[in-house]
């Protein structure tokens, strides 16, 4: 079991026909999720990539294909349209890679989704795979090996150093999901954590957030209040200087909200294990398992 | 990026937000100009993006044009936090009956825009929210309606805002908020907000930070950045397309990603190090940018070890090594270098460095084992 994407995914690419959706499509491909077609307008019924057909709208692409969920690797000024035209296509998930989308775009789209009850992960994130069965992003497949830890971070590259570490111990993962480190996104730590907790494949998980904002307080929340199932966390951002940005937009600490020491003791007071450098999770996991 | 005081008020003009008269100068005699054509006493203001310029004696009352000259010759070339003054703002001055902040800002939780005004005008309005909370009241605004009037009332009810003001404050506030949609900020913040002796009620300070994200699609915006205020460093690193801080530590990093930049920087603390600084290469880096990267690292003579961590997804660890040796051969430099490449081609990256047979490169397998290396190699010391 999984959560959100599985071998039966049908996703739709967003551009492409660009340098970086040419390539992450062959790349899911090879890991082998179902990329039935690709949106570029003015290019319907060309070939993109493996012989992936390309139609102008997401409409006509999920009516062709019965596409589910959309890959979104536009640039960030056609991002925002991108998700919308997603949602009213009656995709169920969309995840978005690209970067730099101005927040109030966001602040639209994401009550505009609301509306519609689609799910958006991201924006600004790797997005996620589920081991074995599909990948719909841009992390590295073989890293990920198939078992019951979930994993849900706004790092990229902190998740890959996880999983990395949990592979090499032998230890496989149900789902991964890299929600994006903006400010507003589609999808936070406590909705994944919600579906981890229903999910019968995943037996334990970790957290990787981030300073800024207060989604892992509300995931602490969470944890106290309705999680069975153990979680080990991480946040990155320990030493991080007062009201600087850190790359990621969320990434900043202003008037002492969203402060790492804050976030740890919250997660530490709901039960949630923490670790101090992100070397200890791989043997917090490895010791729950034994 | 943020606005200076004069560049946000000309802005709130724009969108019916009262303002006093006045105009900038660089120069004593221009303040002297400005100050007679306003006749009366004035405000002479440093121009700089920090607070507490009143405090650091960057703000000065003057009564005569004569009076405004002397202060501007005090207040420019001042140095307020590590900036040079090199503007000023000469303003009316007023007489102040009333002080109130008002301003808006972006709700994460609640994925909003939310306008808060307060009573306490003219103080630090996270002290007010520290020790008085309860002086803050909060509208959230539904992007698809916009802020609506009752709630702009309900800010005015709940400040005790005299009933006579209160078709200014609403159309202020309402101002307020299309600055903040239309110019697309992050922050937009009058404090204080001020009735006058003679019943006006005008932004006599003004704050805007904008969504660099959005500059795009704002070039009158973009061209009032003022780039002498930035780090140069970090002016040259955004142009390579990194992204980078400078900090006071002794350790360099270079890293790919944000979350492990800031973790790699967190763990190089933890084991009894400084970092330098942080930088995060972004995704899928070649050679160009490893280069440009270490060049900027290495500018900073404070920094005694570089501590490398890559670890590859898009980002190719070959790609970084052939970038390393590269700079290497372009920059003069003895500082020992400790590398972890972890992920895509890792294999082939750090075969390639064992190629190179460099003297002062240091491989490390973990994270930590890493972050222990360039702390004992910062100290001199070979781990």
């Amino acid at each position: 079991m999984s959560i959100l994407v599985n071998k039966d995914t049908k996703v739709v690419v967003h551009g492409i026909t660009g340098r970086q959706g040419t390539f992450h499509t062959e790349q899911m491909l090879e890991y082998g999720t179902q990329v039935v077609a690709g949106i570029r307008p003015g290019k319907g019924g060309e070939w993109a990539t493996r012989n992936v057909p390309i139609f102008d709208t997401a409409r006509d692409a999920v009516e062709a294909t019965g596409a589910n969920t959309s890959f979104i690797i536009v640039p960030a000024a056609a991002a925002p349209d991108s998700i919308i035209e997603a949602a009213d296509a009656g995709i169920e998930l969309i995840v978005c890679i690209t970067e730099h989308i101005p927040v109030l775009d966001m602040v639209k789209v994401r009550a505009y989704l609301d509306t519609m009850g689609a799910r958006l992960v991201g924006p600004n994130c790797p997005g996620l795979i589920t081991p074995g069965e599909a990948k719909v992003g841009i992390m590295a497949g073989h890293i990920h090996t198939p078992g019951n830890v979930g994993v849900v971070s706004k790092s990229g590259t902190l998740t890959y150093e996880l999983v990395y570490a949990l592979t090499a111990r032998g230890i496989g993962q149900s789902s991964a999901v890299g929600i994006g480190g903006d400010p507003i996104n589609g999808t936070n730590f406590l909705d994944i954590l919600q579906m981890f907790e229903e999910d019968s494949g995943t037996e334990q998980i970790v957290m990787i957030g981030e300073i800024g904002g207060t989604d892992e307080q509300m995931a602490a929340q969470f944890i106290k209040d309705h999680m069975s199932k153990s979680v080990s966390a991480f946040i990155a951002g320990q030493t991080a200087p007062p009201g600087r940005r850190m790359g990621h937009a969320g990434a900043i600490i202003s008037g002492g909200e969203g402060t790492a020491a804050e976030k740890m003791d919250a997660l530490q007071a709901a039960g949630a294990q923490v670790a101090k450098i992100p070397d200890e999770l791989a043997d917090m996991v490895a010791a729950n398992i034994s | 990026m943020n606005l200076h005081e004069y560049q946000s008020k000309r802005i709130f003009a724009k969108y019916g937000i009262a303002i006093p008269g006045g105009d900038v100068a660089e120069t004593p005699a221009e303040a002297r100009a400005v100050a007679e054509k306003l006749g009366g006493p004035v405000v002479v203001k440093s121009q700089v993006l920090v607070g507490g310029r009143g405090k650091a004696g960057g703000i000065k009352l003057a009564k005569t044009p004569d009076e405004a000259e002397q202060m501007a010759e005090q207040i420019l070339g001042m140095e307020i936090k590590g900036l040079t003054v090199k503007t000023v703002l000469v303003d009316e001055a007023s007489a102040i009956a009333t002080e109130i902040y008002l301003g808006a800002v972006l709700d994460r939780a609640n994925r909003r825009v939310v306008l808060m005004s307060s009573s306490e005008g003219g103080v630090d309005i996270e002290e007010v929210a520290a020790t008085t909370p309860e002086k803050i009241i909060k509208v959230s605004v539904h992007p698809f309606l916009g802020l609506r009037d009752y709630q702009a009332r309900i800010l005015a009810e709940g400040i005790g805002l005299p009933k006579e003001h209160a078709a200014d404050f609403i159309k202020i506030a309402r101002g307020l908020y299309e600055v903040f949609v239309e110019q697309d900020a992050n922050l937009v913040e009058i404090n204080p907000l001020v009735i006058t002796e003679d019943n006006k009620v005008m932004a006599l300070d003004g704050k805007i930070v904008l969504d660099d994200n959005a500059l795009y699609r704002h070039p009158e915006l973009q061209a009032m950045h003022d780039p002498s205020e930035d780090d140069p460093a970090e002016v040259e690193a955004n142009e390579a397309g990194l992204s980078y801080i400078n900090l006071d530590g002794e350790i360099g990093c270079l890293v790919n990603g944000a979350g492990l930049a800031m973790a790699t920087m967190d763990i190089v603390k933890h084991f009894g190090g400084e970092p330098a600084n942080f930088l995060d290469l972004g995704g899928g880096a070649g050679a160009e940018k490893v280069t440009q990267a270490l060049g900027i690292i290495l500018r900073d003579d404070r920094v005694k070890a570089v501590l490398i961590n890559i670890f590859g997804g898009i980002t190719r660890c070959d790609n970084v090594a052939k970038g390393f040796l590269e700079a290497i051969n372009t920059i003069e430099t003895d500082v020992p270098f400790v590398i972890r490449l972890v992920g895509t081609n890792d294999v082939e990256g750090r075969q390639i460095l064992a190629d190179a047979n460099l003297k002062n490169v240091i491989t490390a397998t973990s994270l930590s084992d890493a972050a222990q290396k360039a702390v004992a190699a910062a100290k001199g010391e070979s781990a």
